[in-house]
């Protein structure tokens, strides 16, 4: 098939052909970021939480005062631990998936004047490890002599264990065993990495900047109860916890929105983001539909219009086939011209998301996909209109009109 | 004429239904995306105060005592500075504000206790930001010097403890203290709760909890302090010791915000003054060892600053406009359709005596019926997007609803694209030449 001639009818709609394309290039534009939007979020979305959540129940107290907790945190911890079903539990300060409760300043270098990095500081028992599941890739877990009870925000402690993909940040091209974590009066040492710890509340910031520090459950490490349950009970396991606390426990008060089986805090937590995520699905299906709509509109138009043409072609010798590819390449090089154009209009949208909103830039592989998309769109748009034309019978050509 | 172009644009529309239904279903969808996401952002960008924000300010100076790089101060103060400025009573009025989470013993027997989000604040707050009350009213300056047990409770709360009744002079136990309660606000829900946005712009653009529900229970500052002190929500705490969360008060740590009102310009010079001098007297003292860092904004400045619009929604309105635009490009290519595949019968009415103008309003005309059509249907899916914003998990989806002015805007904007878009499609049909499409019939 000839390009040219197609180049040269086009010619004869210039104004369309532009106005088609241009709303490609603004289709493409649109296309791609929003792409890009709606796969960050279902990324977030599929966070590795590096903890063992479909069998784990977390139960978070409110208003659990100092004199209360020296003795509840013991008290409650063999108390859950005998229920049918559980496993293990251990005391913390937060769960994955719940309400941040160790945000920290830090600084890994003693000269820096301020804390100028932030993470989340997990407070652990002796369980809090094997409870989650927590895998460790090197250095050596806690031994007894680490664990202390919290004093003011932190236990008085010396150790540390911190995220490993957060530690090669820290500590690009070292090894992060050794080093210091400074915050408050307390310089801490890493002595191992974790194969993954997520942060209470990950988002695209911040994922997994998150420490574990050994600490003593009774004053400050008395509010988040983890347990470990048996494969499969984890609901029955949050009923039956609930039900011997409120009988039990009457000071006590269950914080509703931060306790239950894992993996519904973590559903509850990411609600928000998938409900964006179909919202961008939404629109990019309305774009879709809508650009399709033009194409269509337009092809039905021209192909209305070329009728007497067709005719003629047809009867000099095209072939069905012919006309339909005719109109089919006649789309892709549209299509094709949209695209180049709004490959560069994506960056600029992509630059004012980036300037106003914080987010990285369009990755280029975002570019081919959305160019394929449009592409397939345009060729099912006007493959009505091509087999209408192709249906033009050659004796069109002699009827006037 | 006009009525005679309205004829004629509904017998074309009627003759190319196809075309004219892909027109209007893009505007229609175009308006709705656009129209939903608009309705989301005028709720959440609006004063939350109107007529009197411009009176408000929010002085801030920076409390740390260590090493700071920051280039403006923090945004809440350490209670020591927040008293000492407040106490002064250099503004006409001023309130004092401090968040934290306490709990709630029902008096009633069967209710189980629980916990509530807490404003702890001083008796201005309430005339102050015009906080409607529905039975009783605000502590007296007095009661709120000699710390008195007196709560304010929200309707919300009173619903749930007293159901609904006047609960004026009842007792509420809260954190094991008894309160006398002498206020029930009325249903209030300021857009966002601009008296408490510590940290929102720090939130990574997630702010839509900053434009839920009030707290719950608002109590006199030194009443919270002697019954809340360690429940006290700190911003940020700077200290190479361990902080005592017991002592609020005294620790280092940033947790009252301090609004004041200022009705004229001569009163905001006077209390930017009297915040520079104390800064600067508290810095001769050796309190603060930082340079000075001192900041007055007013309510809008402080809401702009703290970039508390979601960051979603202003996504979801920048692609909404986009996706108008896409729309609208479709719009001209259709319309360019449309008007030149009927350059024959134009071509009979510029022989048979009208002017270009006469074609180029009769296109208009279609056009901008199209539009409106577009915009009608546009306004059923505007109800639909309100109504799939209203079931998002997002703390202020309650808050989202259609209404006259907005649906009035929809059809607005619908026709004005609309004519916008007709306006290259009208110019080129009427520079058809009449002879020559008389020769081709």
């Amino acid at each position: 098939m000839q390009i040219a001639p197609i180049l040269a009818a086009l010619k004869k709609h210039r104004m369309a052909t532009f106005l088609i394309a241009m709303e490609i290039a603004l289709a493409c534009a649109v296309l791609c970021n929003a792409l890009y939007l709606v796969t960050e979020r279902v990324r977030l979305s599929h966070v590795q939480s590096g903890v063992d959540e479909d069998r784990l129940v977390a139960i978070t107290l409110d208003g659990v005062t100092d004199d209360q907790a020296a003795d509840l945190a013991p008290r409650l911890r063999q108390r859950l631990a005998q229920l049918p079903g559980v496993e293990s539990v251990s005391v913390a300060n937060a769960t994955p998936f719940g309400p941040q409760a160790g945000e920290m300043g830090f600084r890994i270098d003693p000269n820096d004047p301020v804390f100028h990095l932030q993470g989340h500081f997990y407070l652990g028992d002796a369980n809090f490890a094997k409870t989650l599941g927590l895998r460790l890739v090197s250095g050596r877990w806690f031994t007894l002599d680490d664990y202390a009870h919290v004093d003011g925000f932190l236990p008085k402690t010396s150790v540390v264990l911190v995220d490993a993909d957060y530690a090669a940040k820290l500590w690009p091209g070292q090894d992060p065993l050794g080093k210091v974590v400074l915050s408050g009066n307390q310089t801490l040492r890493v002595v191992g990495l974790l194969a993954r710890l997520v942060r209470p509340n990950p988002s695209p910031f911040a994922t997994t900047n998150a420490f574990l520090m050994p600490t003593l459950p009774g004053t400050g490490l008395a509010s988040v109860y983890l347990l470990r349950t048996v494969p499969g009970h984890a609901e029955e396991v949050f009923r039956r916890a609930t039900a011997a606390i409120s009988r039990d426990e009457r000071g006590v008060i269950i914080n509703a929105q931060a306790s239950g089986p894992l993996v519904t805090l973590r559903d509850a937590y990411f609600a928000n983001t998938r409900s964006m995520a179909m919202m961008m699905v939404g629109v990019i299906a309305a774009l879709l539909l809508v650009s399709a709509l033009g194409i269509v509109g337009l092809a039905s138009f021209w192909v209305q219009q070329r009728r007497q043409q067709i005719g003629i072609r047809r009867a000099i010798g095209a072939t069905r086939r012919d006309i339909l590819h005719y109109f089919q390449l006649e789309n892709f090089l549209i299509v094709g011209g949209g695209i180049v154009v709004g490959m560069v209009l994506a960056y600029v949208l992509s630059a004012v998301l980036m300037k106003q909103y914080e987010m990285p830039l369009l990755p280029a592989y975002y570019l081919p996909y959305g160019a394929l998309i449009l592409w397939l769109l345009g060729q099912l748009a006007v493959l009505g209109p091509a087999r209408r034309a192709a249906a033009v019978p050659p004796v069109v050509a002699t009827r006037n009109i | 004429m006009l009525g005679y172009y309205f004829f004629l644009a509904l017998r074309s529309l009627r003759r190319t239904r196809m075309l004219t239904a892909l027109m209007v279903l893009a505007i229609a969808v175009g308006i709705g995306a656009s129209m939903t996401t608009l309705s989301v952002m005028f709720l959440l960008s609006g004063d939350p105060l109107p007529g009197k924000s411009d009176k408000l300010f929010y002085p801030q100076l920076e409390p740390s005592t260590g090493a700071t790089l920051r280039h403006w101060p923090m945004d809440l103060m350490d209670y020591a500075s927040a008293h000492d400025l407040w106490a002064a009573h250099r503004a006409t009025r001023q309130a004092m504000v401090a968040e934290a989470s306490t709990h709630v013993v029902p008096t009633a027997s069967g209710q189980s206790p629980f916990t509530v989000a807490t404003l702890a604040t001083t008796s201005d707050f309430f005339p102050m930001f015009d906080v409607p009350f529905k039975y009783g009213g605000p502590w007296t300056p007095e009661d709120e010097g000699r710390a008195a047990r007196q709560v304010v409770l929200s309707a919300t709360l009173n619903q749930r403890l007293f159901g609904g009744a006047n609960s004026v002079g009842q007792d509420v136990v809260i954190n094991g203290a008894q309160l006398r309660v002498v206020g029930v606000l009325d249903h209030w829900r300021p857009r966002p709760r601009f008296y408490m946005l510590a940290g929102s712009r720090n939130s990574g653009g997630d702010t839509g909890d900053f434009y839920g529900p009030t707290e719950d229970i608002f109590l006199p500052m030194a009443t919270g302090i002697d019954i809340a002190q360690a429940d006290m929500q700190p911003f940020t705490c700077w200290s190479n010791g361990n902080i005592d969360f017991k002592h609020m008060m005294t620790q280092p740590c940033a947790w009252v915000g301090l609004w004041v009102e200022l009705p004229t310009a001569a009163a905001r010079d006077g209390f930017s003054r009297f915040l520079d001098d104390y800064d600067a007297q508290q810095r001769s003292i050796g309190r603060f060892p930082h340079p000075k860092l001192t900041r007055m904004l007013s309510l809008h400045e402080w809401l702009a600053f703290q970039q508390v619009i979601p960051a979603d929604v202003k996504l979801q309105t920048w692609l909404a406009f986009a996706f108008l635009a896409i729309c609208l490009f479709n719009t001209v290519g259709l319309l360019l359709a449309k008007f030149i595949g009927r350059s024959n019968e134009i071509g009979v009415r510029r022989a048979l005596g009208a002017s270009r103008g006469a074609i180029f309003g009769q296109c208009l005309v279609e056009a901008g019926l199209i539009g409106s059509i577009g915009g009608l249907f546009g306004l059923l899916f505007t109800v639909l997007g309100v109504v799939a914003i209203r079931h998002q998990p997002v703390a202020y989806a309650d808050l989202v609803s259609v209404n006259i002015p907005l649906f009035l805007l929809a059809l607005a904007v619908a026709l004005g694209a609309s004519i916008v878009a007709g306006i290259f499609p009208a110019f080129r049909a009427s520079r058809v030449a009449p002879a020559l499409q008389l020769k081709v019939q």
